[in-house]
């Protein structure tokens, strides 16, 4: 994880649920790369033809709510998507964005200073973002550490696999 | 850390969980998991977990697979899912797999094999593993990434999560229910109020429900954001488990003096029947003022995890009975299990909603999520059972759903438009 973080900017409404990212029809596709092609179908259906790795999703309040499904981060992750923001998320949408690696930053504020096609810079550990276009910036309280060293670990797998390693005495790593 | 004063019984199920004495809201804590149940989206944990090099899972006891979506494969796609699922159960040793013939909705099969027992800390691939917080557990969702680490290691990650109390007191009125008062909650804490958080349930009205009305209500706590939803144990809760609680029971109540967030009060004396209309479960309005406003419905749903035991559907089959089914109106009923499927069965329920002209379907998620079977058109209208209608829940983002209880939805496809099922009672 970068701890500065820029890209161009993408906006959601409130309460964008993951029906609204990725419907109940294409849950039975794994394949990330081919999910991705139906990320935000209903929310914003130019997005999937449009993004480019490092582009950062900046949404209202509850986002990612409703269903369980990996699917949604899974999609968003496929594109190379460089960050999301969001007024506030729901539960298992955070969870699950960290879990896969993604900088997933809650900014109270923050949609009301962004406009689509803005720059947006974050500083993860000062707890900072900026629209480089106007200058408004929000801050927000840094993500506790535990999730800072999964995202630094690039997700839950790869974490995971450390520690297992290092339970098997296989590991490299110093006391 | 020790708080300065009790703990609330989300509290104290974690603390048991982690292995200290108290824990405090915010504060991270590795808990131990008692039980862990993966439905379709299980699949998706097979990659992780050989990924996370894994060998072996934590405990093949506490492990649940029950598939349920799409049941018995309803596309290509569906029947893959499927085969992984059997797959990786027999590689790794699994015994417990609801697989086609014993299948049912996930949480359904968890909360009638008593799967999940008073104290336990439960995670499910599922958003509405909630439901099981009935139990007087802490039970909740997590994503299949996350459920490979859960196989591997048999623990996670938690942020001890401020309560909520929700205090409610009061009789039911004829043909209000248990869903009617989750609606009237969401009403009040809206979609947002609980994120992160325990939600409660307390006070001499949910003293007084049964196990399967408890589910209903702990179900939808999925709908306000929240972590978990939960009722302390009591006799009925024994009762409910006595013969087929899987594991030993911790259970537990909050301290007297617990901290809550904030307490919600509610007197449900006199309540009429709720209704959540379109875009959110927390749109709710009194169901005679949608009544009046003569909506026309295309379809009526009798199903999923939140409204689909054998209650619903005997007192679905009560208002049925001698009635027919509304022209033009498709109405599916589906069961929440294939044991509930053979009461239905025994008890003449299935002939009543077929001879009405409703279409009895095996247990499944049906309808509910869009994927499967009874998906919408565009602008059609839709009365559910079930705790989702944001756009495009069930098929069409245009559809319109509206949630409202087992008996509303019958009286709904009689009428052939949103109704009061008082006029029918
Ligand atoms: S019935 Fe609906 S809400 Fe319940 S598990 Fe199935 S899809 Fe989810």
């Amino acid at each position: 994880m970068q701890d500065v973080i820029e890209g161009r900017v993408w906006t959601l409404g409130t309460d964008v649920d993951t029906d609204q990212i990725i419907s109940g029809k294409y849950l039975t596709i794994i394949d990330p790369n081919e999910l991705k092609k139906h990320v935000f179908e209903i929310a914003l259906p130019e997005f999937a033809k449009e993004a480019r790795a490092g582009d950062i999703l900046v949404a209202g309040e509850n986002f990612g709510c409703g269903s369980s499904r990996e699917h949604a981060p899974q999609a968003m992750r496929a594109i190379g998507v460089g960050a999301v923001v969001a007024d506030s998320f729901a539960r298992i949408f955070f969870r699950n964005a960290i879990n896969l690696g993604i900088p997933t930053v809650e900014a109270r504020g923050v949609r009301a200073i962004f406009s689509p096609g803005d720059t947006a810079r974050i500083e993860m550990r000062a707890g900072r973002i900026t629209n480089l276009r106007t200058g408004a910036s929000v801050s927000f309280p840094p993500l506790p550490a535990h999730l800072i060293e999964l995202l630094e670990a690039g997700g839950l797998v790869e974490k995971v696999r450390r520690e297992l390693e290092l339970r098997r005495g296989k590991g490299t790593a110093s006391p | 850390m020790t708080p300065t004063h009790g703990q609330t019984l989300a509290e104290k199920i974690l603390a048991r969980a982690s292995g200290s004495d108290t824990v405090v809201p915010g504060q991270i804590v590795e808990g131990a998991v008692d039980l862990a149940m993966m439905h379709e989206q299980g699949a998706q944990t097979v990659g992780p977990y050989h990924q996370m090099g894994a060998e072996r899972v934590w405990d093949p006891d506490r492990v649940v697979i029950a598939i349920d979506h799409w049941v018995p494969a309803s596309t290509e796609g569906a029947a893959v899912l499927h085969r992984i699922l059997r797959k990786f159960a027999e590689e790794a040793g699994l015994p417990h797999f609801y697989d086609v013939g014993q299948h049912g909705i996930c949480h359904q099969i968890l909360a009638e094999n008593g799967w999940v027992v008073p104290g336990d800390l439960a995670v499910g691939t599922d958003s509405h593993t909630n439901m099981l917080g009935a139990m007087g557990a802490v039970a909740a969702g997590i994503g299949p990434t996350e459920m490979a680490a859960v196989l591997a290691l048999g623990r996670l990650w938690l942020k001890v999560p401020p309560t909520v109390q929700v205090r409610v007191r009061g009789r039911f009125g004829p043909a209000v229910t248990a869903k009617d008062l989750v609606l009237r909650i969401l009403g009040e804490i809206r979609t947002t109020g609980a994120q992160y958080k325990a939600v409660e349930y307390s006070g001499p009205t949910i003293a007084g429900l049964s196990m399967p009305e408890r589910f209903t209500i702990c179900n939808m706590t999925t709908e306000m954001g929240a972590k978990t939803g939960m009722v302390a144990p009591d006799q009925t809760t024994f009762d409910y488990l006595a013969k087929i609680a899987k594991h030993p029971m911790h259970p537990m109540g909050p301290d007297p003096d617990a901290h809550y967030e904030r307490v919600v009060d509610l007197d449900v004396e006199g309540m009429p029947p709720m209704v959540a209309c379109p875009y959110s479960p927390d749109n709710v309005r009194p169901l005679p003022d949608v009544v009046r406003e003569h909506i026309s419905v295309d379809q009526v749903f009798l199903g999923s995890c939140t409204n689909a035991r054998i209650e619903d559907l005997r007192e679905g089959a009560a208002l049925m009975k001698g009635q027919k089914v509304a022209k033009g109106v498709r109405f599916i009923v589906s069961p929440a299990s294939t044991s509930i499927y053979e009461q239905c069965l025994r008890e003449g329920i299935i002939e009543t909603f077929t001879e009405a002209g409703a279409v009895f379907t095996n247990s499944s998620c049906s309808a509910c999520f869009g994927g499967n079977m009874g998906i919408l058109a565009p602008d059609e209208v839709c009365a559910s059972s079930s705790n989702r209608n944001f756009p495009g829940r069930m098929g069409a983002k245009e559809a319109r759903i509206y949630l409202m209880s087992p008996a509303a939805v019958v009286a709904t496809a009689i009428k052939g438009e949103i109704a009061d099922p008082r006029e029918y009672a």
